[in-house]
């Protein structure tokens, strides 16, 4: 049979040369992915919802992983909806909310594990530092529109706000917002990093994020004439105050369980307050 | 302004229009390795992340790249290449074979959000297989199925009939045929869009986080959650947990698919070499 | 192994194999469809394509601000694009020495490689800075997005006007050239004409490529749910929305995300039609 130009027809040595390097490319990842398995832990705990949450929920996860070597937890965002959403369909054995929940959204244990309030920020070089509430729901929803209506520079104001399966968008609804809608101009993003480095980047932005995510790259506004800190929170007299929940379906499991035991014993509210969060004894007399 | 004289500005214009155009890509290459190259160190591909990715390395992110990638591949190449074979050599050309190649050339070109969307919904929630290796996987080899299936077919069509012929001739059934005369010749532009195929899920953000989930743990299984190294580099730099290791995440990344590409095009020019 | 290699088995191997596959295809066109197409129906095809609010918790599923937005941001990708694109395509084909077409051709290419995510991230910190303090409006803008989308539909844009462009008959061109013209006056006059119908399905199929764009759309393009006025407006694409609300809609807001799903699928098939209507005759 006439010989076909195929690999078979290469000259040896090329032909070595082509499958070695096939195989290699082949063999190799595979080998890497193996090892890799074989150095990790075991599918374990997943925790999804409130990006909120998240950031504290990973650190505690991360030192209950240590202290419990062999034990995995995963923490996924998505927001405090999706965090309903996924416990109700067994997608996560706890869910995280930074908001109380719907009363359409029933049939879940709630576990308040942290207390959190939402602080509006402003670029660094905004000079108005102080709202009060009417203001900032005029501000959202569009019917303050320029700086220069609070005292400030003659600048439109950029809103930024969360997406709607957000809990702290649904906290801020519920504290500011008396039903009326955001700004058709308001810019959304769906994580509470994202509108910090707005707010961080852009003069005339102003949004609102958990309080524990507060860092000097924006600055927090007053709201009634009270600048949030942590005793005003505790103490309520900072009045934007909300709960991180934890959310299981009927009983957790036991691995689900002893997470949630860990998190509200010494070592996760430990954690809790270093980030900037209350923890859930300092509550309002 | 004279014919030649213009003919020379119009030569002018195109070199710029190329020139632009390489410069924008060299711009951000450059822009990615500059930043991301100094934090790719072997601690940083063999470490993993701390404190949420602000500190550590990323090597279960380029574990889950690898494990959704090999999944993938494994499940979409033998369904993809065998109903290649079978509607150029198996069957004729009829209404129905066109009607699927129509089909997956719409599919082809579908937002791999939707395919987020429907893997999300379909693997993740209704089939209970939650975040893991598996729902990530299986969603990224629909995503690519009908890119493997379509290269697939062109490169075995453009196999010469003659090649068939003398090897019917010579008296080999049609699988042998298949296997012998039709297979080899085919084979580099077959492997061209497998390799396409890796590389664009390697870089696909939006479908993995829905389905395969966002876990920092090395996966042990494909029940297990993983992050990708695309995934990574979007949590890190979208959060601000650290920019340096968004940009080594990014590096790697990059140089990964440069390796992939080249490989690919390699293999096209093998392909166009042999007259295919 | 006589058994494992008989033709029949072999045959019947491989159509398991093709209808697993066209299976899987069927199951992911006929999903979309089925969970998207009650809530179309329920609420009118024409209030859902046209509505201009989308409000999911207060039951509003309009998606015109999103359709505006796609359509926006998809023609300024290709204001970008085209010219540039085209550029390329006819500096690869005609004017470029062989050398250096073969090393621009796969340096092109690797622009197609980028993940999407990489393009939004140098998009958010450098172009909509940018943006923000030379044309004014928050930098995140159809404008941030339209010159994105531009750059990443470029590779496939080039490469399907280059194949078009070489498919052009020598003769045409060694006929222009006989008569006296200059090369450029033969391309313009005669190649690009000829090259017509392959070019404009290269235009298509470039924006079937951004309109399906999702993670450097959401990164830069501010997902307000408003009609854009003007491209320093942020605006929110369809693909964006899924992104955005996928994780958490439930119910008749899911089926409406899924609705969206099929508004896209529809559309691109549109477009692939068209493609392959203008590209059939410059098939080999």
């Amino acid at each position: 049979m006439r010989q076909h130009p195929t690999v078979a027809g290469l000259p040896a040595n090329r032909r070595l040369v082509v499958e070695v390097l096939c195989f290699g490319l082949i063999a190799g990842p595979v080998l890497y992915g193996l090892i890799g398995c074989a150095r990790g832990g075991r599918a374990g705990l997943v925790l999804a919802g409130s990006t909120s949450v998240q950031p504290i929920a990973e650190l505690v996860a991360e030192h209950y992983e240590i202290d419990y070597p062999g034990r995995s937890v995963s923490v996924q965002g998505g927001g405090s909806s999706a965090g309903v959403r996924a416990t109700q369909e067994g997608t996560a054995a706890i869910g995280m909310s930074s908001r109380n929940l719907k009363p359409e959204e029933q049939g879940l244990n709630t576990i308040l594990v942290a207390q959190d309030a939402i602080v509006l920020i402003v670029h660094p070089s905004n000079p108005v530092r102080a709202l009060t509430r009417e203001q900032a729901r005029g501000v959202f929803t569009g019917q303050i529109r320029d700086w220069s209506e609070l005292g400030g520079a003659d600048r439109p104001i950029t809103v930024i706000t969360r997406e709607e399966g957000s809990g702290t968008r649904g906290a801020f609804e519920e504290m500011v917002m008396e039903k009326q809608d955001f700004s058709v101009d308001a810019l959304v993003q769906d994580s509470t990093g994202t509108v910090r480095a707005i707010v961080a980047s852009d003069p005339n932005g102003i949004g609102y994020i958990s309080f524990g995510m507060v860092n000097d790259e924006v600055v927090p506004m007053a709201i009634d004439g009270v600048m949030p800190s942590r005793g005003t929170v505790a103490s309520r007299e900072y009045t934007l105050a909300r709960p991180f929940l934890f959310l299981t379906k009927g009983q957790p499991l036991p691995e689900a369980q002893q997470f949630i035991d860990y998190m509200l014993g010494d070592k996760g509210q430990g954690l809790v307050e270093q980030e900037g969060y209350i923890p859930v004894k300092e509550r309002a007399r | 302004m004279d014919s030649e004289a213009k003919h020379r500005v119009v030569v002018s214009i195109l070199w710029a229009a190329a020139l632009l155009t390489l410069g924008v890509l060299a711009y951000i290459i450059a822009l990615v390795l500059v930043k991301g190259l100094p934090v790719v160190t072997p601690a940083f591909l063999l470490e993993s992340p701390q404190a949420m990715g602000r500190a550590g390395g990323i090597f279960p992110t380029i574990v889950g790249t690898i494990a959704l990638t090999i999944v993938a591949v494994l499940i979409a190449t033998p369904l993809g290449v065998g109903t290649a074979i079978y509607l150029t050599e198996y069957t004729y050309e009829n209404r129905l074979t066109r009607v699927i190649r129509f089909g997956a050339e719409c599919l082809a070109g579908i937002p791999s959000i939707i395919y987020g969307l429907f893997g999300f919904i379909f693997f993740v929630i209704k089939l209970k297989l939650g975040w893991s290796v598996l729902s990530g996987g299986l969603t990224l080899a629909v995503m690519i199925l009908p890119t493997i299936m379509r290269t697939a077919e062109e490169a075995i069509k453009a196999v010469p009939v003659s090649y068939r012929e003398a090897s019917f001739g010579a008296g080999a059934g049609r699988w042998q045929t298949v296997t012998r005369a039709v297979l080899p010749s085919a084979l580099p532009g077959i492997v061209t869009g497998i390799v396409l195929s890796v590389g664009r899920s390697v870089g696909e953000t939006a479908a993995v986080i829905f389905t395969a989930g966002s876990s920092l743990h090395i996966p042990t299984s494909v029940f297990s959650p993983t992050r990708t190294m695309a995934v990574h580099f979007y949590i890190l730099a979208r959060e601000g947990l650290s920019m340096e290791r968004a940009y080594g995440t990014a590096a790697v990344l990059i140089i990964l698919i440069l390796a992939i590409n080249t490989v690919a095009n390699g293999l096209v020019l093998r392909f166009q070499a042999r007259g295919g | 192994m006589r058994f494992l290699s008989s033709d029949q088995f072999i045959r019947r191997a491989l159509l398991v194999s093709a209808l697993s596959s066209v299976a899987m295809l069927a199951l992911i066109a006929i999903f979309i469809f089925a969970e998207g197409t009650p809530v179309m129906l329920r609420r009118g095809i024409g209030e859902f394509l046209l509505g201009t609010r989308w409000a999911p918790t207060k039951e509003s599923f309009g998606i015109l601000p999103m359709i505006v937005a796609s359509v926006c941001v998809t023609l300024g990708a290709m204001v970008i694009a085209v010219p540039l694109g085209v550029a390329c395509a006819v500096f690869l084909a005609e004017i470029a020495p062989r050398r250096v077409a073969n090393f621009v051709r796969p340096a092109i290419q690797l622009l197609a490689g980028i993940p999407s995510v990489v393009f939004g991230f140098v998009g958010i910190v450098v172009l909509v800075p940018l943006i923000r303090e030379y044309l004014g409006g928050p930098g995140l803008s159809v404008l941030a997005a339209s010159i994105i989308l531009g750059i990443m539909v470029l590779p496939t844009l080039i490469s399907i006007a280059e194949d078009a462009i070489m498919a052009v008959p020598r003769t045409y061109k060694e006929g222009a050239l006989a008569l006296g013209c200059t090369h450029s006056q033969a391309i313009r006059r005669v190649i690009l004409p000829a090259a017509r119908g392959g070019i404009i399905a290269a235009i298509i199929l470039g924006m079937g490529r951004a309109v399906g764009e999702t993670m450097a759309v959401i990164m830069v393009i501010g997902n307000a749910v408003k009609i854009p006025h003007s491209p320093l407006d942020p605006a929110r694409t369809l693909t964006s929305n899924i992104a955005l609300e996928m994780g958490y809609a439930a119910g008749e807001h899911q089926e409406a995300l899924f609705a969206t799903g099929v508004v896209l699928f529809v559309f691109i098939m549109i477009l692939n039609s068209l493609a392959s209507v203008k590209l059939a005759p410059t098939r080999r």
